[in-house]
């Protein structure tokens, strides 16, 4: 029966990224459609996660505000943070990774096709699991990086905490998975002649990020099951009576959570860093230094975490090295900027959409790297640590920088995902909303952090200078939220009638241009030769030429195109409906934990039927 | 920020050093950006252009310049790392413990025998060493003019010290999230001159006050007779709980529940009447008093100077 | 899917060491944890008191003979041997399989002794850290034993070797975060 579906599924699979029902979709191994379902399912919790923030900001308009019940606004700040960093940034960044960086190889899927299906399984599962705790008793409520005690089960004693345990430890298992997938994918799956110095530096950057998850990741996951046990068994990791540490939680916390930032700042960096020079038609300034501090920035990040710490009283020494090491990121992040910058000095720049985002991501990013090395200043940071300044901070660092760097990508990748092209005019109004809406509610919060308002209070008192200041970050909140109108609109549009695309809309440079928009499901016919980094900027190296084709500026050169049909037949990865059986698996195992035994059971039996029924299977059809 | 005790002066002065560098290179990326975007826009029938690999020399420049503008932020940051971090000060003049409880500060006077809550006096131009210690969880000690954060972790005692220089009320607020009423959690530092501070002192350190007037006694007699002395103490009475604030002289403090509301008979009266209306989560129940007892109460509690 | 890869690694065979390699950081956050809370115990029983090294060294040494054996059945397996392959591989497996029970008991001692999982910084450590590499054991026996079923069959050819050549990585990887964890634990007291 298993066989009759998956061939089934083969014939509607055959056909591209978008056609077939729905078992195709479940049963997915290709990595563009696993794309196109991690950016539906991390776009909708981004607009959730959206909407938490701006309830936070409608509590805050006014000072004394009973508008929200506290525990309701607890709950609403710890999951803004928990979706946005763990199931809105993460999955859309692995989108990115998961259309483009197999394109920019020149490989037709990734290296573990059903791992990477189970991966976003495993994600959405832990995700609806999250959101679940809404109906059994309440969400979450102790601040997205939960600190114990807090957070055990004493002063917590609601299941709260226990769905933000175990979602994030589900979670975890499948981005761990999706970083050996993804490092092992570059490492491996290049084309001939695509040495790792003429990578496009979008995949440099997933390359980078992939190992940062895998060293990352694990000190979160054993915080997270000391946490468990401490819930659910009583043990004794945080309890300071019992003799332990309860900072102990924010070292195995941090160790993970600042690599987390370069997780969700690096990516980003990699679009600008393929569109800027795509629409200055000029190649990247510097592309070994850019590609260094890069790997330079993830290593540093893993000898900061302290710096989050500052106010715990771990003393001078811990706090000087700490900040100095801290400070040091500035300067392969200046450096970044500046070659951005390079890279448009003597170019020809298009301002379209994606370069409009990219443009913003060089002039925002520089604020919150700048508030960055505020931080980094231990006594300076005593006054700015958790109050609206950090906030401030990190909010222009992760909106400036990985938000405007994800739009960046959606509008240039967006062509070669459906074949349409998104409008350009929806495309400014929504960057320049998004622009004024981030300058217009974070900027106030440096200022309001500074008079003394720590973050995470549900209510301020009158007559601390304060309220101006809330309310126009407040304003702002609100445009944030009407910026998403033109997007969903250009969306909307696009799928109804967008102009087609064509393979190479941009005149871009890098391999995910050659083949046609939307690509083949085995993405290249012939597997590409590789001679530069700029492969469709040397035509003289590419003989094949198509007339025409991508040739829409004045300027531009003729991408050698991919043939259409493959010369010869292809073999790619048969459907599977295993790797969602071992997630679902996983999902009852995780709700049994609440439950009891008599659930667990019969989770881990499902788990042995995916995990056989995918071991057994026959890979290629 | 108007810092106003040697410890907040140190962070400020820092602070704005770092502003302005900040700001310098801000000013210098900005107008760079915003030169080469309008400059080397397309145009039409351009020429395509040169396509420039790199430049060592410059690369060298923009690696080299912020490495100089951070070591200038470095040395004064270390140099006052290591002073404002150094666990105690030369001379103390005065030790207060700060106990941090969900959601309430208790301030401890060992050398003075004094205990009140929420309310610290302390006396101009001299050295206060504050010994932080949570009951509970991690709560974060802020006073933004005079000095913090530091945090109370528990199983640790944390320190800070700082000498105020000018007379007033100082507004602080627990600076890390502690549970649903975190946000309820203020206090304030009262810097006194000294003959303030002596008077402060005397008073503080007699027991309570015996209220012999009408309604004052009869609040009395409501408070001794309920559950209210289970968790609060007034020195010189049989009250001697130690889960809530020490009421000894509460009618002489600025503000009640952890400096949310004004000390004045309404708020009282609010407060006792509805504990969980105004601190949601509090560990304060409503008594379910009569409006009289409650009244009775309050008058008892304000007599309490 | 076939052909050359890039590094010259077979696809897979880097997957695994690419796990392992975030494996150590999974276990190097448990080690860190049980030194930092190394004699920060305030009531005991205490582990001194109820370490039983004879006994663990008699389990650790049957666990490094399982690695000896995984050695023989990758051998095995390479050269086509399948009464060898089923036999090496059932070996390994059954040495860890002993291991494990050694862990039971000694995990059942300490109960007894009055050391639960909550009673003490010690006993939480030790329960979470040997407990994580007894659920790594514990896999490995389950994927080992799969392996000797498939050779059984007459269905682990030479041409397969690769998937045992990989179960071995992992289970070598055990054995040596057996070694780290033995030192730590036992040894130096």
């Amino acid at each position: 029966m298993a066989e009759t579906t998956v061939n089934q599924a083969t014939g509607a699979h055959e056909e591209g990224t978008w056609s077939g029902g729905v078992w195709s979709w479940l049963t997915t191994v290709d990595h563009k459609r696993i794309a196109v379902l991690y950016f539906v399912a991390g776009f909708i919790f981004l607009l959730v996660a959206g909407m938490e923030g701006q309830m936070i900001r409608l509590q805050l308009a006014k000072p004394e505000s009973r508008l929200l019940d506290p525990d309701f606004y607890n709950q609403m700040f710890t999951m803004h943070g928990t979706t946005m960093v763990f199931f809105a940034g993460m999955p859309l960044i692995i989108a990115f990774f998961n259309f483009v960086v197999p394109l920019q190889i020149g490989a037709r899927d990734v290296a573990f096709p059903r791992l990477n299906a189970f991966s976003f399984w495993v994600f959405l599962f832990a995700g609806l699991f999250l959101y679940a705790s809404f109906f059994f008793g309440g969400a979450p409520d102790g601040g997205w990086f939960a600190y114990m005690p807090l957070t055990g089960s004493q002063y917590s004693p609601r299941t709260g905490m226990d769905f933000y345990v175990l979602a994030l430890l589900l979670s975890g298992v499948g981005t761990i998975a999706g970083g050996v997938n993804f490092l092992v994918t570059i490492l491996n799956l290049r084309a001939p002649g695509m040495g790792l110095m003429r990578m496009p530096l979008f995949t440099w950057m997933a390359f980078v990020v992939s190992a940062l998850i895998l060293l990352a990741f694990p000190p979160f996951t054993i915080g997270l099951v000391f946490m468990m046990f401490d819930r659910m068994f009583g043990t004794l990791f945080f309890n300071a009576a019992a003799g332990a540490d309860p900072l102990l939680w924010q070292h195995l916390f941090w160790v993970f959570g600042h690599p987390e930032v370069y997780i969700l700042v690096l990516p980003a960096f990699g679009v600008v860093s393929d569109v800027i020079p795509t629409f200055s038609k000029k190649p990247l300034f510097g592309y070994p230094v850019v590609v260094f501090s890069g790997i330079l920035i993830a290593f540093l990040g893993f000898g900061v975490w302290v710096h989050h710490m500052f106010s715990t009283g771990l003393g001078p020494i811990v706090n000087a090295v700490f900040g100095g090491a801290t400070m040091l990121i500035a300067i392969p992040t200046g450096i970044k900027i500046f070659n951005w910058i390079a890279t448009m000095w003597g170019g020809a720049i298009r301002f379209k959409t994606p370069m409009l985002f990219a443009i913003g991501l060089v002039g925002t990013f520089v604020i919150g790297g700048l508030s960055g090395v505020m931080h980094s200043s231990p006594p300076s940071d005593l006054q700015q640590t958790d109050t609206y300044f950090v906030v401030a901070h990190f909010h222009y660092v992760l909106i400036g920088g990985t938000v405007f760097g994800l739009f960046s990508g959606l509008y240039y990748w967006f062509p070669k995902v459906t074949g349409r092209m998104l409008s350009e005019k929806l495309g400014a109004a929504h960057f320049w909303l998004t622009f004024l809406a981030l300058n217009v509610t974070f900027f106030p919060m440096h200022f309001s952090g500074l008079l003394g308002m720590p973050r995470r209070t549900f209510t301020y008192a009158e007559g601390l200078g304060l309220e101006t200041f809330n309310l126009i970050s407040t304003i702002g909140a609100f445009i944030f939220t009407l910026s998403f109108v033109p997007l969903v609109l250009a969306l909307w549009r696009a799928w109804r009638r967008g102009e087609p695309a064509g393979p190479n809309p941009w005149d871009a440079a890098t391999l995910e241009w050659t083949m046609s928009s939307p690509p083949p499901h085995y993405n290249f016919a012939v597997i590409p030769q590789v001679e530069s980094r700029d492969s469709l900027w040397h035509p003289h190296i590419d003989p094949g030429h198509v007339p025409g084709a991508g040739d829409a500026e004045p300027g531009g050169v003729t991408p050698r195109l991919q043939p259409d049909p493959a010369p010869e037949p292809v073999h790619m990865p048969n459907p599977s409906f295993w790797p969602l059986i071992l997630a679902l698996g996983m999902l009852v195992v995780t709700i049994g934990a609440l439950i009891g035994l008599r659930v667990v059971i019969p989770g881990v039996l499902l788990m042995f039927v995916g995990l056989y029924g995918w071991a057994f299977e026959p890979v290629e059809g | 920020m108007h810092p106003a005790s040697d410890f907040a002066a140190r962070l400020d002065s820092l602070f704005w050093q770092i502003f302005w560098w900040a700001v310098g290179v801000f000013v210098v990326v900005e107008a760079i950006l915003i030169y080469t975007i309008i400059r080397f826009r397309a145009r039409p029938g351009g020429e395509r252009p040169k396509p420039v690999h790199g430049h060592t020399g410059l690369e060298l420049g923009w690696t080299i310049a912020p490495a100089l503008i951070l070591v200038a932020i470095a040395i004064p940051t270390i140099q006052t790392i290591f002073v404002v971090d150094k666990p105690s000060p030369e001379e103390a003049d005065l030790t207060i413990e700060v106990i941090g409880r969900q959601w309430w500060w208790e301030f401890r006077y060992p050398e003075l025998g004094i205990i009140t809550a929420n309310e610290a006096h302390v006396p101009v131009g001299q050295t206060v060493d504050l010994r932080l210690r949570s009951a509970d969880v991690l709560h974060s000690f802020w006073v933004p003019r005079l000095g913090g954060k530091r945090d109370l972790v528990p199983g640790r005692e944390n320190f800070l010290w700082f000498r105020p220089d000018s007379v007033g009320v100082f507004w602080g607020q627990c600076a890390e999230y502690c549970g649903t009423s975190h946000a309820l959690m203020s206090l304030r530092f009262v810097v006194d001159d000294a003959s303030d501070f002596d008077a402060w002192v005397a008073t503080n350190q007699a027991t309570a006050v015996t209220a012999s007037e009408r309604p004052a006694s009869q609040g009395r007699n409501v408070f001794m007779t309920n559950a209210c002395i289970s968790c609060h103490t007034i020195r010189g009475t049989q009250a001697q709980g130690v889960l809530g604030p020490d009421l000894t002289h509460v009618g002489s403090r600025l503000t009640i529940a952890a400096g949310v509301l004004d000390n004045n008979a309404a708020n009282l009266a609010r407060w006792i009447g509805n504990p969980q209306d105004v601190k949601p989560g509090s560990l304060m129940p409503n008594m379910g008093l009569t409006e009289q007892q409650v009244e009775q109460l309050v008058a008892y509690l304000q007599s309490l100077r | 899917m076939h052909g050359p890869t890039s590094t010259g690694i077979p696809t897979r065979k880097l997957g695994m060491w690419t796990f392992i390699g975030s494996e150590c950081m999974l276990f190097g956050t448990l080690i860190s944890t049980f030194l930092i809370y190394r004699g920060r115990n305030v009531v005991g029983p205490y582990p001194e008191e109820l370490l039983n090294i004879p006994f663990i060294t008699v389990t650790t040494f049957v666990l490094l003979m399982s690695s000896l054996m995984m050695v023989l059945a990758l051998a095995a397996v390479q050269r086509g041997q399948r009464v060898g392959s089923m036999l090496w591989l059932f070996m390994t497996a059954l040495f860890g399989l002993i291991f494990l029970t050694g862990q039971y008991i000694e995990f059942s001692h300490f109960v007894h002794e009055g050391l639960g999982l909550s009673r003490n910084l010690f006993s939480s450590t030790f329960f979470v850290l040997t407990g994580t590499h007894g659920a790594h054991v514990a896999g490995g026996v389950i994927w080992l034993g799969t392996l000797c079923i498939l050779s059984l069959r007459g269905r682990l050819p030479p041409e397969r070797a690769e998937t045992v050549e990989i179960a071995g990585l992992y289970w070598h990887f055990v054995d040596v975060v057996w070694i780290v964890l033995f030192t730590i634990i036992y040894l130096l007291q």
